[in-house]
């Protein structure tokens, strides 16, 4: 009963600059349930990708041993021909192909040259019935829901001779029946003899079904933990995932906090049409001035959708709520309106939607408010050089001359360009999403302090961080978002790490 | 040896923006030589641009168009179509010239904006939604000028656009031969551009900002204010400024000065390098895209104007593949697929040297098969010098 099915030992991974895998070992038995939770960032999508050849051997040190014998995967195909599948995240079907091509997309059933389309279905519908999903295979994915379209990639995985399936976030869009549905089948496949990883960030889904959790913290094992020991439980998950000293890298401020809200959202409900559902439920929020507000949450969780759906709702969400600003309500229908009302927006993903980076560091900072320099529509390139000198020096963006092209520059003076730009709008409230993502220590400190300095100029901040340590030292009031509804409100004396994780894997 | 230094300095520097013109000059320098004078002779020249008149205001228009990442095939049909209304205007309306350019411009940026619609309200691609447009206006050309076939035009202020040249004062014995009014256009062209530059440097000078180095300063004034003297002494050789050159000379003015100068060009610049970035910078990347599409209509319709005018007729066939002369155009003007890059003059450049290129295998009565294979040569070359020194730049 007891064998070992799959051993990663001493598996160390780097990046340029970052070591994302230190020495992990991992160790799957057959026929079991094993979890594998962590923080973002913690190494569990790493240590999928060594795992199923995206990586390819000698990319990474270490070993891989599948049913007995020594891996050396060189790319995806090797690992699946050995028996294990991964279903990521964003599934990887095709929308506009059928359900049975869909499943045997990649390893077609074949009688000489051509496909036996026959064959194919009946076959696709076995496989079906193996998930208990009762559709008709020869619909079209796109028309069926997630959780639906979850159980065909599942079945997909089945249709080839599958030993090992690992599951990274499945439920994570599904909502609370189709995650149901899908922990009842991964229990039924046990009992037919498949083993499974799960990857979750709801802990209360992993101790419904674990028999053992592996915790990952910033690239390195903390524990395998076994369930009927008696040793998972929500606490001792929390308290190991999050086990990291805070250091203080954050500098002191005086709170600056005048008592009177600049910025309110009322009953704030977010339909998004292409996926179908509501995705945020019942925001209420109010920022003082002054004050700097975090946005707590795991990825996916909702807190950039509710960003953008403040900023004038660029992605057309339908969107039903009050939202007030310096004591006037708005309706903001575009973000040259929330500019106007005084909002700033610094986006998540600067090189995606953040900055132009063809262009050099002066046309990006003046973008957003170019009018401010222009006289009759025309632009003045002096005033402009000014001004972005200006910005150049009092955030210490470390660049030849603002000349360059925002595309030469390392990400911590791109993030500097970016909320340059927003600073250059003069708003009341900044939002920052992520705003150390991807950036050195000593660029995150500046950044930091820039924060300080605004707040205490007046200026109010809605931070968004999936960084707990950030959000602790950085925040005078903590909202938690959880599956797009605010899980609970937290002052930044109450705030622990455990207290959010507790609300954020709610 | 610091002056050198500079000179090497700033070619290496702007090579991607003097790539062209260097190329325009040799490819002229290579007609002359082969066609033993021909080429560069006023008459010649004289007629070169007058042909590329109708193509450039559209490549002027096309760049626009590519730098937000779309692209406008129905142009050429739409030229001819316009061209068309215009002489149907004077010939069955009996309008007169003074409304009828108008009028087209007007019905042109109409079907500019209509194509707009389509593609910015409605989510179609560009290049189905002008296709369609192609095919409308190749049918309404034919259908307008079914019953007629060739419209011919009697009215010589509209044939003057294609054919005719600026006035000149009377002979009164000085430089006989030599188009008097032109030069004197040249002469104030350069002591406009001379001192245009001067003010600018003061400008930056009392903001502080470094400048170019005096010697670089007056070798680019002296050579600017030559290659000015050169074009006009050409041209004033034969009959002088034609108004075809006016027009384009006028448009590429303005539509240099909007896309470096203004907010507008910014903007259009800005929804080309990253339109998710522009819309959350507070601009509305619809109305760029009808502005665009809006201008790249009335040259369309200008450009038919200059077409119709020069054959001082309607055609049935007016416009044919003139959009793929203004899309390789702007290509060969340095203009990016990818958005966000190009520049209204580089079009401008790449127009002539395609119309060089005809103009001097013709004098050299190259056989047209060979002409296109070397056109289409030229075309990839520049798109294949455009792409290297991109990434020689990062």
């Amino acid at each position: 009963m007891d064998k070992t099915i799959l051993e990663m030992q001493h598996i160390t991974k780097e990046f340029p600059g970052v070591r994302a895998l230190d020495d992990v070992c991992f160790s799957v038995t057959d026929k079991e349930i094993h979890c594998l939770v962590g923080e973002n960032g913690a190494g569990k999508s790493t240590l999928m990708k060594v795992l199923s050849g995206v990586y390819p051997h000698g990319d990474y040190e270490g070993e891989i041993i599948f049913n007995g014998t020594v891996q050396k995967y060189s790319n995806i195909s090797d690992s699946k021909k050995a028996g294990i599948a991964i279903i990521y995240q964003e599934l990887a079907l095709i929308p506009e192909l059928t359900v049975y091509e869909n499943i045997f997309l990649g390893h077609e059933i074949k009688s000489g040259l051509v496909i036996d389309w026959n064959e194919t279905i009946q076959k696709a519908t076995q496989m079906l019935k193996k998930v208990g999903l009762d559709v008709n295979p020869t619909v079209k994915v796109k028309e069926l829901g997630l959780g639906k379209q979850q159980l065909i990639e599942i079945a997909k995985a089945l249709s080839v001779d599958v030993k090992l399936l690992i599951l990274d976030e499945p439920t994570s869009a599904l909502n609370e029946t189709d995650s149901e549905n899908l922990m009842k089948l991964l229990r039924d496949l046990k009992k037919h003899g498949v083993t499974s990883v799960l990857i979750s960030h709801k802990l209360k889904e992993v101790i419904g079904i674990a028999d053992r959790v592996t915790v990952l913290r910033d690239g390195r094992t903390i524990c395998t933990l076994d369930a009927q020991k008696g040793e998972v439980s929500e606490n001792i998950l929390i308290k190991h995932m999050v086990g990291r000293e805070i250091n203080n890298v954050y500098p002191k401020r005086k709170s600056t906090i005048v008592d009177a809200n600049v910025f309110e959202v009322k009953d704030w409900h977010v339909y998004d049409p292409k996926v179908g559902r509501e995705i945020l439920k019942n925001i209420n929020l109010n920022v003082r001035k002054g004050e700097i507000v975090s946005l707590a949450g795991l990825m996916g969780s909702g807190r950039t959708e509710l960003a953008l759906s403040l900023f004038g709702n660029p992605r057309k969400y339908r969107v039903n709520g009050e939202m007030v600003v310096s004591g006037k309500q708005v309706h903001l229908t575009h973000p040259e309106h929330a500019i106007k009302a005084g909002l700033a927006y610094v986006t998540e993903d600067r090189k995606g939607n953040g900055l132009i980076l063809i262009q050099d560091i002066k046309q990006n900072i003046t973008l957003a408010n170019l009018r401010a320099i222009a006289e009759n529509g025309v632009v003045n390139s002096n005033e402009e050089v000014v001004a972005s000198k200006e910005y150049k020096n009092s955030l210490n963006i470390k660049t030849p001359s603002i000349e360059q092209k925002v595309l030469n520059l390392s990400g911590g003076n791109q993030q500097k360009v970016s909320v340059a730009k927003w600073l250059f709008v003069h708003p009341q409230i900044l939002i920052l999403d992520e705003p150390t993502r991807g950036i050195d220590v000593g660029a995150k400190y500046e950044i930091y302090m820039i924060m300080n300095k605004l707040v205490e100029q007046g200026m109010s901040i809605i931070m968004i961080s999936s960084e707990l340590p950030e959000i602790l030292g950085m925040s005078d009031r903590i909202y938690v978002v959880s599956s797009g509804r605010i899980a609970g409100e937290l002052s930044a004396n109450e705030a622990t790490q455990e207290r959010i994780m507790q609300l954020a894997t709610d | 040896m610091a002056f050198i230094k500079n000179v090497q300095k700033t070619i290496k520097e702007n090579i991607r923006d003097y790539g062209m013109f260097i190329a325009l000059f040799a490819i002229m320098i290579f007609f002359t030589i082969t066609t033993k004078g021909i080429f560069i002779s006023p008459r010649n020249i004289s007629n070169l641009v007058n042909q590329t008149g109708y193509i450039a205001v559209l490549a002027v228009g096309m760049t626009l168009v590519i730098v937000i990442r779309h692209i406008d095939l129905s142009v050429g049909f739409l030229a001819g179509f316009m061209g068309a209304i215009s002489a149907i205007a004077m010939v069955s309306w009996h309008l007169p010239v003074g409304v009828v350019i108008p009028l087209v411009l007007i019905l042109g940026i109409l079907a500019g904006l209509l194509t707009a619609f389509l593609v910015a309200k409605l989510g179609i691609p560009a290049f189905v939604a002008s296709l369609a447009g192609w095919l409308i206006y190749r049918g309404a050309l034919l259908l307008v000028t079914l019953k007629t076939g060739t419209i011919i035009i009697p009215n010589a202020t509209y044939n003057a656009i294609g054919n005719g040249y600026i006035p000149d004062i009377p002979d009164i014995g000085i430089l006989p031969g030599a188009h008097k009014v032109t030069l004197l256009l040249g002469i104030l062209a350069v002591i406009f551009f001379v001192i245009g530059e001067i003010k600018n440097r003061e400008k930056k000078k009392a903001y502080d900002f470094e400048v170019s180095s005096m010697d670089m300063f007056i070798m680019k004034m002296i050579f600017v204010s030559a290659l000015i003297m050169a074009v006009t002494w050409v041209l004033a050789g034969y009959n002088g400024l034609s108004w075809t050159f006016v027009i384009v000379l006028v448009v590429t003015l303005v539509y240099h000065f909007i896309s470096t100068q203004t907010v507008l060009g910014r903007y259009i610049y800005a929804v080309g390098g990253n339109p998710e970035a522009a819309e959350l910078s507070g601009i509305n990347v619809k109305t760029i895209t009808y502005i665009v599409f809006g201008s790249m209509g009335m040259l369309s319709a200008l450009s038919g104007i200059l077409y119709t005018s020069r054959l001082q007729s309607a055609t049935t066939i007016a416009g044919q593949l003139f959009e793929m002369d203004a899309i390789a155009a702007a290509y060969v003007g340095g203009v990016s697929a990818s958005g966000g890059v190009g520049r209204v003059t580089g079009s401008i450049i790449g127009a002539f040297v395609m119309m060089s290129l005809t103009s001097g295998m013709n004098l050299m009565t190259i056989d047209i098969s060979s002409q296109y294979i070397v056109k289409g040569a030229v075309l990839a070359a520049a798109v294949i010098f455009d792409v290297a020194t991109r990434n020689r730049s990062k």
